[in-house]
Parts: structure tokens; C-alpha cells; sequence
């Protein structure tokens, strides 16, 4: 037996030829997305990589069941997409840790509210926050714990629920390059034990080579997917292997794709003209 | 060249084995000193305390105290300013205020003084009651559900800057006896105080909290109870400052109007009788009484929103 960790057979979600139209008159209309096909695999950890700006979010949206796509379907498990639903979990951007509760109460309120026993809920809690290091922090709230403390009581609170798929709307945006780097190895331990198939948006490179098993790479607005790339990297990993030369590849070959588009979202004008 | 005394190598003996030792030994004694010299420094808890009532905070507020008395002298006792005659000065309210036999009958050796307060401030508890016990839910109603707010928002609005002495009429006609009248009164202005910050409330709630409740899977009644409730609290309890406010404004108003008792009486009646330092009694107690009840709601509320408090000490 080399190892217990099983991929999760569940949460395969298809993006299939996805477009997105905003604005209410002909006259406003933007078009956001205009064709993305990917699919995330089950089990996988998939990352979307595309300059800011370029609709990773919108994408995001429509994935949770927030809002509908203008042409296009999205299916979980082949199920179509139309709501949001507790198969679906997002970690936002900015935290959404509910202000006026404890953190364990934050994290073991959702199981508790679908029906799991709370003396149950409450002790998978606190594994989960002693596993992404708060095990002092229980009974604190979320205004008394640093930024990166809370991103990682946010992924305890979405790995409690035991969600299908995993949306994480770049949750490590806005902390410092330190706790970043740490942020990183906590979550791929988590995602290592668990294999919650993952959707993971940054615009971050190395952390989206560091983290995927499959980049999708966006072009600037009106998006579409540029190219998919797989990561052949061993699980788990370390920080040594991003001096690797597979990972110099990759980063190349990203890096040249994502260059050009960059370029657009930095200067629209020089890019139409 | 001389050991340096800053160095933490320098700080132990001279031979090899408390050399080694020498580091961890100054970082020990590092840390004692700079937990010497922070309890020093900020003294225990009640010293802390004491430091903020003694201090300069207790000093200024002093200060400005007996300015405000003493520009009232001057203006009254010093000045013979025209019309200025008629605003007792602080001496003959106080005179009055601490008098056994007050000329005009009203002091705190006076049960009658008493009697009025206890009027007042059961009004006011009254109407406060009712005024939170239904505002707050139809505040949270509101704002919950948009059907319901497109057809009972305009009317409250409507409603609203109506001022509550013009109810009086009313109030005295159709409700029974003088002090349901009185309540009402006293009660409508914070209503809608209490109505329009809850409903503010739950609009202040950020969207990202909604959709994180959903995705949980909390259900409807999970999400007012968890979400809506403790978020618009912040809210809710602004309101609930101003609702204890307009409550003594509309009280007084009412009770000067319609009422036979309680501290507006007191001051209408020492109107009608000329007993003037009895008004200023009466203002100065309604001020006192107005100061206490909102810091009250002050407490309270920090005490519910412990969450809200920035900083590490949990």
C-alpha cells in the first residue's frame, strides 16, 4: 500500500463553451466571456490563470449558481448548473467569515445546520482549525485573528461541509509574500488529505504551477481559454520543485501566453490599434 | 579593547562553560526585565482605571462644567441683561434643588419630586418597550422581504416626519384615559427611529455573507436568526440611542399637553404657577435621565457586540 489518499470519484465539473453578456441595454452591453471550455477533473486541482480583470470572478459566479450564463451550460457530476447549492462552496476573496461568530462556530454552523449532530460538528471543527494551525484561536472572532488566519479558517469552514467542488476565488490575495508562501503549503497538506476536486482562480503564476495539476489559462476580455496546461509535478510538494526544470517549462510556456494578454489588460488601446 | 556591556556574550563570567550557557541566560533575564519594566509602566488594571477618572479626561470635563455654571452666573446674577431676568441663577436652583422647605415645593427632600421622575421614567420604559418590540421585527421584515417593504415602506415614510405632538388630538380622543395617550405619544417617533436603523441594518449586510450562508446551506430561518439578526445589530442599537432620545422629547411634549403628572407636567405647571427655578429642576433631571438611559443602551450593546471590539485580548 503506497498510499490511502483516494481521488475523489465526484465533482467533475464541464464548462462547455460558456459566454457572458453584462449590461442591461444593447448600448452597455460588455462581453465578459465570450467562449470557455475547460473541465475540472474529479479529484483534480485545477487553476484558472489569467490577467486581472479578465473575468476570472464572473466565471467563478457562474460555476456557484449566482448568476445564469448568457450561452453556454455548466454541469457538475453532469448535472447542469442552475443555483447555487451546498454541493458548491466558494472561499471568496474578501472574508466572509461571519463577524459575530466564534471561529469554531463560524466552521461547524453549516454542518449543523444541514442535520449533522453538533457535538460531531463541533469536534470536525476543531480538527480542521487545529489542522490549518488555529487550534488556540477556537474561541475568538474573526476580528481579534490576523488576515491570513482568517483565509484559513475560511478553508476549514468550506472543507466542513464536505463540498463536491471547491471554488476559491483567489483566497490568498492581499497577504504579504510570507505568509503567502506559507498559506500555500497549509492548503496543498489540506487538499493532499481531503482531494476536494478544486477550482482555484489566481493570477498569481508561481502559485498556480506551484498548486495545479491542470492550469487553464484565460485570455484578457473578451475572454476566452487560451490553452490548458497539465503539471506533471509529484504530490506532495515542496518548494524545491519550483527550481525544477519541469516547472522552468512550464513557467515558460505560461508565462509567454499570459505576457501578451497582460499587455492588453495593461494598455487596451495599444492592443486594438 | 574593553568587552562591550552591550554584547550578551559579555554578560556572563569569563570561564568557557557559563560562556556557553551566557546567551540563553540574557535572553531569560531580557524578558524578566521587560516584564518588570511593562508592569511598571502600566501599572495594574485599577491603577489603569484610576489614571482615566483623576486623569485629564475627569479634568477637562470638570473644567468645562464649571465654565458652562459660570458663564450662567454671569449672565443672570452678574449681568442685568434685559429679559435675562427671567432664567433663575444656578444659586436659587440650587438653593431650591437642595432646599428641606423649597419656596416652590419641588426639591429632593419632595416625595412629589420623586414621584414625578418615577411617571417620566415609566412612560418612557413603556413606550421604548413597545416601540423596539415592534419596530425591530418590522424593521427586519423590511428588509428581508421585498414585497412586504414595496407595500408598507412608503406609508411608514408617509407617516414618519410627522411630528408626534400632532397626534395628540387624536390620541387623547380615541385612546382610553390620559396615560395611554401620553405612551403613544411617546412611543411613535421611536418607532420609526427603531424601524429605519433596523431596516439600514439589513441592508448594511454584505452580500458575500448571504452567499456564504447559502452555500452552507443554511436554511431561511438559519439565515435570519445567524445572519440577519446579529448583522444589523450594530444598526439596531443606533437606533436604539435615538429611539431613547425622541422618546424623552416626545414625553415631555405630551406630558405638557395631555398629561397631570411626570417631569413635563413639572415644567409646564412651574410655568403656569411662575415658579421658575422649578423648569430648570425639571431640565436639568431630564438631561441627567436622557444621559443615563442612552449610556445604558450603550452598554448593553457593547456587551452583545463583544465580536465588534478590535484587538487580541479575547
Amino acid at each position: 500500500m503506497m498510499t490511502q489518499r483516494s481521488t475523489k470519484s465526484y465533482g467533475h465539473c464541464v464548462v462547455d463553451a460558456v459566454g457572458k453578456v453584462y449590461g442591461a441595454t444593447e448600448d452597455e452591453a460588455e462581453i465578459v466571456l465570450k467562449d470557455c471550455t475547460f473541465d475540472v477533473p474529479a479529484g483534480s486541482l485545477t487553476v484558472l490563470l489569467g490577467p486581472s480583470g479578465c473575468g476570472k470572478s464572473t466565471l467563478v459566479n457562474l460555476i456557484a449558481g449566482y448568476d445564469k450564463p448568457t450561452l453556454g451550460r455548466i454541469t457538475l457530476d453532469g448535472a447542469p448548473v442552475s443555483a447555487p447549492g451546498v454541493d458548491r462552496i466558494v472561499v471568496f476573496q474578501e472574508t466572509a467569515l461571519f463577524p459575530w461568530m466564534t471561529l469554531l462556530d463560524n466552521v461547524a454552523y453549516g454542518p449543523i445546520q444541514t442535520g449533522r449532530p453538533r457535538r460531531e460538528a463541533e469536534q470536525e471543527a476543531s480538527e480542521l482549525l487545529r489542522a490549518v494551525g488555529l487550534a488556540g484561536f477556537q474561541d475568538r472572532y474573526p476580528s481579534q485573528i490576523s488576515g491570513g488566519m482568517q483565509r484559513r479558517a475560511e478553508v476549514a469552514r468550506a472543507l466542513i461541509t464536505r463540498p463536491k467542488l471547491m471554488l476559491m476565488d483567489e483566497p490568498f490575495r492581499g497577504l504579504d509574500h510570507m505568509s503567502r508562501g506559507l498559506m500555500q503549503e497549509y492548503y496543498l497538506k489540506l487538499f493532499d488529505e481531503h482531494r476536494t476536486t478544486t477550482l482555484f482562480v489566481t493570477s498569481e503564476i508561481d502559485e498556480a504551477i506551484f498548486l495545479a495539476d491542470r492550469l487553464v489559462i484565460l485570455s484578457y476580455k473578451p475572454t476566452v481559454v487560451q490553452t490548458v496546461i497539465d503539471v506533471p509535478l509529484p504530490r506532495p510538494r515542496n518548494f524545491q520543485m519550483l527550481t525544477s526544470s519541469t516547472y522552468g517549462q512550464i513557467k515558460d510556456q505560461a508565462l509567454g501566453l499570459l505576457y501578451d494578454e497582460a499587455l492588453k489588460a495593461f494598455d487596451p488601446g495599444k492592443a486594438a490599434a | 579593547m574593553r568587552t562591550q556591556p552591550l554584547d550578551p556574550m559579555a554578560l556572563g563570567g569569563s570561564d568557557a562553560d557559563d560562556r556557553s550557557d551566557s546567551p540563553r541566560r540574557y535572553a531569560d533575564e531580557r524578558e524578566k526585565a521587560l516584564l518588570d519594566a511593562h508592569q511598571r509602566a502600566a501599572g495594574s488594571e485599577t491603577g489603569r482605571v484610576r489614571q482615566m477618572l483623576v486623569g485629564s479626561n475627569l479634568r477637562y470635563t470638570a473644567l468645562g462644567f464649571v465654565a458652562f455654571v459660570i458663564v450662567w452666573y454671569i449672565l443672570t446674577d452678574l449681568l442685568t441683561l434685559p429679559r435675562f431676568n427671567f432664567l433663575p441663577s444656578p444659586v436659587a436652583v440650587f438653593t431650591q434643588w437642595t432646599s428641606t422647605d423649597p419656596q416652590y415645593g419641588i426639591s429632593v427632600f419632595t416625595p412629589i419630586y420623586y414621584e414625578h421622575i418615577l411617571v417620566s421614567i415609566r412612560r418612557v420604559l413603556l413606550a421604548f418597550g413597545i416601540a423596539v418590540a415592534a419596530g425591530v421585527p418590522l424593521g427586519i421584515l423590511l428588509g428581508w422581504n421585498r414585497t412586504f417593504y414595496n407595500l408598507v415602506f412608503p406609508i411608514v415614510e408617509l407617516l414618519r416626519p410627522i411630528p408626534p405632538l400632532a397626534w395628540v388630538p387624536f390620541a387623547v380622543l380615541i385612546l382610553p384615559g390620559v396615560e395611554s395617550s401620553v405612551v403613544f405619544v411617546t412611543l411613535l417617533a421611536a418607532f420609526f427611529a427603531t424601524v429605519l436603523n433596523t431596516l439600514l441594518g439589513v441592508w448594511s449586510i454584505s452580500d458575500d455573507y448571504f452567499r456564504a450562508a447559502h452555500c452552507l446551506g443554511y436554511r431561511r430561518i438559519d439565515v435570519l436568526m445567524r445572519v440577519i439578526v446579529p448583522g444589523a445589530m450594530p444598526y439596531v442599537f443606533t437606533g436604539l440611542q435615538i429611539a431613547m432620545g425622541v422618546s424623552w422629547f416626545s414625553l415631555v411634549g405630551g406630558e405638557m399637553i395631555a398629561g397631570r403628572s411626570g417631569l413635563g407636567f413639572l415644567i409646564f405647571d412651574a410655568y403656569m404657577q411662575v415658579a421658575l427655578p422649578n423648569i430648570v429642576i425639571g431640565m436639568i433631571t431630564l438631561g441627567l435621565l436622557g444621559y443615563l438611559s442612552s449610556a445604558g443602551i450603550r452598554r448593553v450593546g457593547a456587551w452583545l457586540m463583544a465580536w465588534q471590539e478590535k484587538g487580541r485580548s479575547a
